[in-house]
């Protein structure tokens, strides 16, 4: 039998996983590069929608236009914002782990508690860019959720082509696979770390800029993200785009659907479950490689 | 309680702003004569209750205003420390241990959210300094707390349920789904709305549980069975506006069920927001209407002013700064009734604090007044819960208008706990 619920259970698991993929894929490049575990990175989404907020509130302009400007604004100021940390706090640590994982968790409070001071402790809305509403004879549906998923995808395509084709992504991966050589040959390794940086808080902001018409800008709303990008990079395997990518559909669709028949509560407790087994029976991932 | 006690307690007063309390020990001559009330305010200033913390505070600095410009409590200034506990249980023991043992605050007043009341109580109680919650929760009725705990300026939400259901299954319909947040509070709603529900011959047909952290909602609304003739909402924390408009969203243009919601899934929000056209026509419970009525009182008037609020319920220095109207009256009453209450008991400094508990104890109700500007009351000193007026609102033209009012009586329910009778 038919269930139109089923296929809104699979629109909103999209959803969640386009949102998923673009916040952990950031995370994930960062460990990939850096070998960085960004606790903060959560933080960076939250920034991103607070930094939407700001543009929609006080650039002129019909709401389409405003959140036009914050996609590109947004992604550039947090990018900024990880640049300086990287420059101010990572660098001088030497990208060393435990230093680096500690620092970041510093990063994150100062983060929280910096937008908490400026932009105060409320919830705030962004009007959505168009109010094209979805009627199927069982539901209503979001139209701007489903260019949220468009974007997303489209975003995705970029950053692979970006690590696969262009001249950055090449000097990257070279910093990847041995930091060492790479400065050998000449490359400012320095430059490219705080470039990678800046991307995957990047990534997180654009994210944000597409979730914050959904959800609302909120101090405290970089938890949850944080805590599932973990989830996912963690599966797809710490470093791996491609595993990032699918773990993100993987997670993002078994949440819409665990959610809808049985509860969210029991898909954040299988999603825990899965990374706990992925951890003991291949701590390198679904598609990560071997350290 | 004897009125002897009373009266050398009063004397005392009187002695001492007359001087003779240089024949005390100084430390006591400071304590007692000029020297301020101090009253704790357990804030929600940041965490997911920042919305009301916001306007709770508001509203206490204008209270205490008033308060102060007719002359303080006993002939003393009072001051208000507010301490912020991040809508966090945890830390809300420890801003009541602050209040109580660094900062030596007579009483403490102000919390909402349930599970911070419940998480703090207990320490109020083991420190042995009244605290006078602003929070709805059927947890100080149901004597969950302590003899310290009371509720003097909010009705609970059995009391509300109870007196809006008869409401609801006359007017909506009989097959009811909750939707409601997944803790204390929205337990509050989903057990005695229903039993309500019942004792009215209607039928409770699905319960929808809403973690309170949540963000997204559209994939718990499936479960509202398509038999539901009337949904019931209550929603808490920042994302209240989210959960609304995905409601709407999620019925589109379709037929859809009535709806009844409590105004907490829309404190501090504007109704005019995009995404929420849906709402005309449908129910609010509230406290305290939003928006001001055409019979709304002198007194309810010039509380809306102190407080600084205009006709629609915003701040009338940004009209996109919408309060928690519903709600925050409780904390303008409150401070009433600790003036009435410390005055009653003669109260003079921190050793009588467990006068000022039995003072309150022996209240029975308040009339609609400047102190009571949302209405009539009833006390109940045995359980130290308040009883009120629940108004019930009909969105129209993008306002809330009154369309029902329930009786006090219509909230009564048999004693649950008698406090008095409970050691302090």
């Amino acid at each position: 039998m038919f269930d139109p619920y089923f296929l809104l259970a699979l629109l909103e698991g999209t959803v969640t996983a386009a949102i998923l993929a673009l916040t952990a894929v950031g995370l994930s490049l960062v460990f990939g590069v850096m070998r960085v575990v960004n606790v903060a990175h959560g933080e960076f989404l939250m920034l991103g929608a607070v930094v939407a907020w700001y543009v929609a509130t006080f650039v002129p302009g019909p709401p389409l236009m405003t959140w036009a400007a914050a996609l590109v604004i947004a992604p550039l100021v947090v990018g900024g914002v990880a640049a300086l940390a990287d420059r101010l706090v990572l660098r001088r640590l030497n990208y060393e782990a435990e230093g680096t994982i500690v620092a970041t968790i510093g990063l994150m409070y100062i983060l929280q508690q910096a937008v908490l001071t400026g932009f105060g402790p409320g919830a705030r809305a962004v009007e959505p860019p168009f109010d094209w509403m979805i009627d199927t004879p069982w539901f209503g549906y979001s139209g701007y959720k489903l260019a949220v998923v468009g974007l997303a995808a489209l975003v995705l395509g970029a950053v692979w082509l970006f690590m696969t084709r262009s001249r950055a992504g090449l000097v990257m991966r070279a910093t990847q696979i041995d930091r060492d050589m790479a400065r050998a040959f000449g490359i400012n390794v320095d430059r490219v770390y705080a470039l990678v940086f800046a991307l995957g808080a990047g990534l997180a902001a654009l994210a944000a800029v597409l979730l914050v018409p959904v959800q609302q800008a909120h101090y405290l709303m970089g938890h949850d993200p944080m805590l599932m990008a973990f989830t996912v990079v963690i599966i797809g395997g710490l470093g791996s785009v491609r595993g990032t990518l699918i773990a993100a559909l993987l997670i993002g669709l078994s949440d819409g659907v665990i959610s809808f028949y049985w509860s969210p509560l029991l898909a954040k407790i299988l999603a825990t479950l899965f990374v706990a087994l992925v951890l003991v029976f291949r701590p390198q991932g679904l598609f990560g490689e071997r350290a | 309680m004897s009125q002897s006690v009373i009266h050398r307690r009063s004397l005392l007063a009187g002695l001492a702003a007359g001087g003779a309390a240089l024949a005390l020990p100084a430390r006591f001559a400071s304590a007692q004569s000029a020297a301020p009330i101090k009253l704790g305010f357990q804030l929600h200033r940041t965490g997911i209750g920042a919305a009301y913390g916001r306007w709770y505070e508001r509203t206490a600095q204008a209270a205490l205003k008033r308060l102060n410009d007719a002359g303080g409590i006993n002939g003393r200034p009072v001051e208000i420390l507010f301490e912020d506990d991040g809508t966090d249980p945890k830390r809300g023991s420890e801003v009541v241990e602050k209040l109580a043992t660094q900062a030596k605050c007579d009483l403490i007043f102000g919390p909402l959210f349930s599970h911070v009341v419940i998480g703090s109580a207990p320490r109020a109680g083991e420190l042995k300094i009244p605290y006078l919650v602003c929070s709805e929760g059927f947890h100080v009725a149901s004597g969950a707390l302590n003899r310290w705990a009371m509720q003097p300026g909010i009705s609970d939400v059995r009391a509300q349920c109870t007196s809006v259901a008869p409401f609801v299954t006359q007017n909506l319909g009989k097959k009811v789904t909750l939707i409601f947040p997944d803790y204390a509070f929205g337990h509050d709603h989903r057990d005695y709305f229903s039993a309500a529900v019942k004792a009215q011959g209607g039928e409770v047909v699905g319960m929808v549980a809403i973690p309170p952290s949540e963000t997204s909602f559209t994939r718990y609304f499936p479960r509202i069975p398509r038999e539901t003739e009337v949904i019931y909402h209550v929603m808490i924390g920042p994302a209240v506006l989210t959960f609304v408009k995905e409601l709407g969203q999620f019925y589109g243009k379709r037929a859809r069920p009535e709806i009844f919601g409590f105004i907490d899934s829309l404190e501090a929000v504007d109704l005019n927001s995009p995404g929420l056209e849906f709402l005309e026509g449908t129910h609010f419970w509230e406290g305290h209407c939003r928006n001001l009525q055409a019979d709304a009182t002198e007194h309810e008037k010039a509380y809306r002013a102190a407080v600084g609020v205009d006709d629609n319920g915003a701040s009338v220095s940004d009209a996109r700064d919408v309060s928690t109207y519903g709600h925050m009256f409780s904390v303008w009453e409150t401070l009433s009734v600790i003036r009435q209450g410390m005055e009653a008991a003669g109260y003079q400094g921190v050793a009588d604090r467990q006068k000022f508990v039995e003072a309150v104890e022996a209240m029975t109700g308040w009339e609609e007044s400047a102190d009571h500007p949302q209405g009539r009351k009833v006390f109940n000193g045995r359980t130290h819960q308040v009883f009120a007026e629940q108004a019930i609102s009909r969105v129209e033209g993008g306002k809330l208008i009154r369309v029902h009012k329930t009786a006090i009586e219509d909230s009564f329910y048999p004693d649950a706990v008698d406090y008095t009778t409970q050691s302090f």
